[in-house]
């Protein structure tokens, strides 16, 4: 094949093509090595016939699609002893998680089949409420802060806001958690928490500052960049003309905006939710740092106030929490459960804002 | 009505004027007290996100000037209980840009070779699609997931080589290639992106001039296309290890997070690559009172190296994006996204 495809290939800036056809004579074995080499050089040197880059660059993108495919079998064949044995019952209340992961720890090479039994609904709640309010804060920022940057601030201020969205969305989430347990943390726990409100559930939790209220707080500044990076894209995306009829028809133009381009956009908005969600739920480094390490559940009984300053753990920071006892195989058959439904959730999100996101390309395209 | 006048400049008809009350400019005063609010806070939200990354530059500057000492760039960490004797960053500083030059080594071939098939072949379709939506799963799946996944691959027995050996002879599977392989992973998705969009922006009347001077396809891919999307490439680049140094949840779980590097083996380059280590992140991580050293100094000191690479990279990407925004189409979200 790969002798047929060299000859169709017109190759009219070749230098080093095929030697022409040697007379035999008394050199006429250099001249065969000669000729050899030449051919060889010439096959490194010329670029390849089509259809061979064509099939080699494909194997190479496929292997990123074999590296997905494995990461899901790798995840999934470690995790398996905990699916195995609680089924899916293991995402649900009941039992004492600290309790289970430290005997996990405990029971070494050769765990006895009791090891397994595991009640991560602390985790998951703690997930799902950071997450939860992360991103409806982050939404309402996002888009205001979108709306400011397109349409509300003048040239120079335009210039400066757009790097510093992206130095935002850039800085490291070790520097976020460094600012948020040496800055925050402790301004939360020594100025806003009061001493009834630690009093009020001192047999429970103490409250040290590290908490929901500043995961919440950080996990916002992560996340709206990324918001604001997608929204802002559509806002100049969708059609001026639209709005300029709603000005003409008598509305300030800033209603304008809310009125017709944010309705138009909505997808959008989803879009960059559900992205941001799925940032939101892998942030495992920052939110070790600054959310207290233990499986509390935040508790609204105890109050709005008390229950933002109350310490809770994700999936994804208990990962980081227990990663150093990973060669006890309860722990890590845990951990590589936790990995896979985080894994399960950031395909969920990606089919989701693939999804959201067709209603939109229709439009643009239209548009 | 300042607030509108950019866009009304070039409009069409110079007497027409958007307002509430004909013949005269909209000032916001006139407007309702809901949009008014709603102006307030736009406005409170896009200055308060500039404070707030302003806030977070000046205030690590402000440590890092307050700790970082030259010598600390050159000396090793020690195990010391005092912030004096605890030694400087030399370590993590090398661990870190051993780990760039791999996870890039690794992520360029692979993503300039997939944006090139995606843009210039891409049959059958549907094997594409395939590959650009794992390419998406890539970027959306949590950098911890993927540090996992990474250490089960090379706690293989088949790829024992690559790693680091434990006391009793088990394949402990951390060391810098194994880290530096996973963090090829996270540089990947940005890299793909720029170079896909760089070539999908060429004009089709190159790519039809080459075609007739008598160029194949992959001729033109390598004298024509890729010269042209250079640019392109070298933002994705810039991006991709800006994802790497700022990562920590990958480097805690597969290089092994040793306070000094260390080979494995006595072959000089091959033992270090083999070897664990740490980088800039996991020390500032182990230096915070999260991790177990309790030397926030240090901590801030190796955070402001941090901050700066941070900040150096973006202007290289602004640099970038600027001097070729026209023929790019570059935006914001090519970079956050």
């Amino acid at each position: 094949m790969s002798t047929t495809s060299r000859q169709r290939a017109p190759a009219p800036f070749l230098q080093a093509g095929p030697a022409p056809p040697e007379s035999p004579g008394p050199g006429g074995l250099l001249r065969g090595v000669r000729r050899r080499l030449s051919g060889a050089l010439a096959r490194v040197r010329n670029p390849w016939p089509d259809r061979r880059a064509e099939r080699v660059l494909g194997a190479v993108s496929l292997s990123i699609g074999a590296c997905v495919l494995a990461m899901v079998v790798f995840v999934g064949v470690r995790a398996w002893p905990i699916f195995a044995h609680n089924g899916l019952s293991w995402l649900g209340p009941g039992g004492n998680l600290n309790e289970q992961l430290e005997s996990m720890q405990a029971t070494g090479v050769n765990p006895p089949a009791s090891a397994f039994a595991l009640n991560a609904w602390p985790l998951v709640y703690g997930t799902l409420l950071s997450t939860f309010f992360a991103v409806i804060l982050g939404i309402v920022v996002a888009v205001l802060a979108s709306i400011f940057i397109v349409e509300l601030a003048p040239d120079g201020l335009r210039k400066v806001a757009i790097p510093v969205i992206r130095l935002l969305a850039s800085v490291p989430s070790v520097i976020y958690g460094l600012i948020g347990i040496l800055v925050l943390v402790p301004f939360v726990g020594n100025h806003l928490i009061t001493s009834s409100q630690k009093a009020s559930v001192q047999s429970t939790v103490e409250l040290t500052g590290q908490g929901l209220g500043v995961v919440i707080v950080i996990l916002t500044v992560m996340i709206t960049p990324i918001m604001i990076a997608l929204i802002c894209e559509a806002l100049q995306a969708a059609p001026r003309s639209w709005r300029e009829g709603a000005v003409a028809l008598g509305l300030n133009p800033l209603r304008a905006v809310l009125a017709v381009t944010l309705r138009a956009i909505r997808p959008a908005i989803v879009a960059a939710a559900v992205l941001a969600t799925a940032r939101a739920l892998g942030e495992a480094v920052m939110i070790q740092m600054v959310a207290g390490g233990s499986s509390f559940i935040p508790n609204l009984s105890h109050g709005p106030l008390v229950f933002l300053y109350e310490p809770l753990r994700t999936l994804a920071s208990a990962i980081v929490d227990y990663h150093e006892g990973i060669g006890a195989p309860a722990l890590q058959a845990t951990l590589y459960a936790f990995a896979a439904l985080l894994l399960f959730s950031a395909c969920v999100l990606s089919v989701a804002g693939y999804l959201i996101k067709l209603p939109l390309r229709r439009y643009q395209t239209a548009g | 009505m300042s607030v509108y006048a950019p866009q009304l400049q070039d409009d069409p008809e110079p007497g027409f004027q958007p307002s509430s009350r004909p013949g005269r400019r909209s000032s916001p005063w006139s407007w309702r007290w809901r949009d008014r609010v709603v102006l307030a806070l736009a406005w409170a939200t896009g200055l308060g996100l500039c404070a707030i990354a302003g806030a977070i530059v000046l205030y690590m500057g402000f440590r890092g000037l307050q700790y970082l000492r030259p010598g600390l760039l050159f000396t090793r960490p020690a195990i010391g209980t005092s912030q004096a004797s605890s030694g400087g960053i030399l370590d993590p500083l090398i661990g870190t840009a051993l780990l760039t030059a791999i996870g890039i080594a690794l992520a360029v071939p692979l993503a300039v070779c997939s944006a090139v098939w995606i843009a210039e072949y891409g049959r059958p379709s549907w094997l594409a699609r395939v590959v650009e939506s794992s390419i998406e799963i890539v970027a959306g799946t949590p950098d911890i997931v993927l540090a996992l996944f990474g250490l089960a691959v090379f706690q293989l027995n088949l790829l024992a080589p690559f790693s680091f050996r434990a006391e009793g002879g088990g394949v402990y599977g951390r060391s810098f290639l194994a880290c530096g392989a996973v963090m090829s992973l996270i540089a990947l998705p940005p890299l793909f992106v720029a170079t896909r969009d760089g070539l999908r922006a060429v004009p089709n009347h190159m790519r039809e001039a080459a075609f007739a001077l008598g160029k194949t396809r992959i001729a033109t891919i390598r004298r024509v296309l890729l010269p042209s999307v250079r640019s392109n490439i070298a933002t994705g680049v810039t991006l991709g290890v800006s994802r790497i140094i700022g990562d920590t949840a990958i480097v805690l779980l597969l290089l092994g997070d040793t306070l000094h590097i260390e080979s494995q083996g006595s072959a000089p380059l091959i033992g270090l690559l083999r070897g664990t280590g740490s980088s800039l992140t996991s020390y500032v991580y182990d230096n915070s009172p999260a991790g177990e050293g309790a030397a926030p100094q240090k901590a801030y000191a190796a955070a402001f190296v941090l901050m700066v690479l941070v900040l150096v990279l973006n202007l290289v990407v602004d640099r970038i994006g600027r001097a070729h925004a026209k023929n790019t189409g570059m935006s914001l979200a090519g970079g956050v996204v």
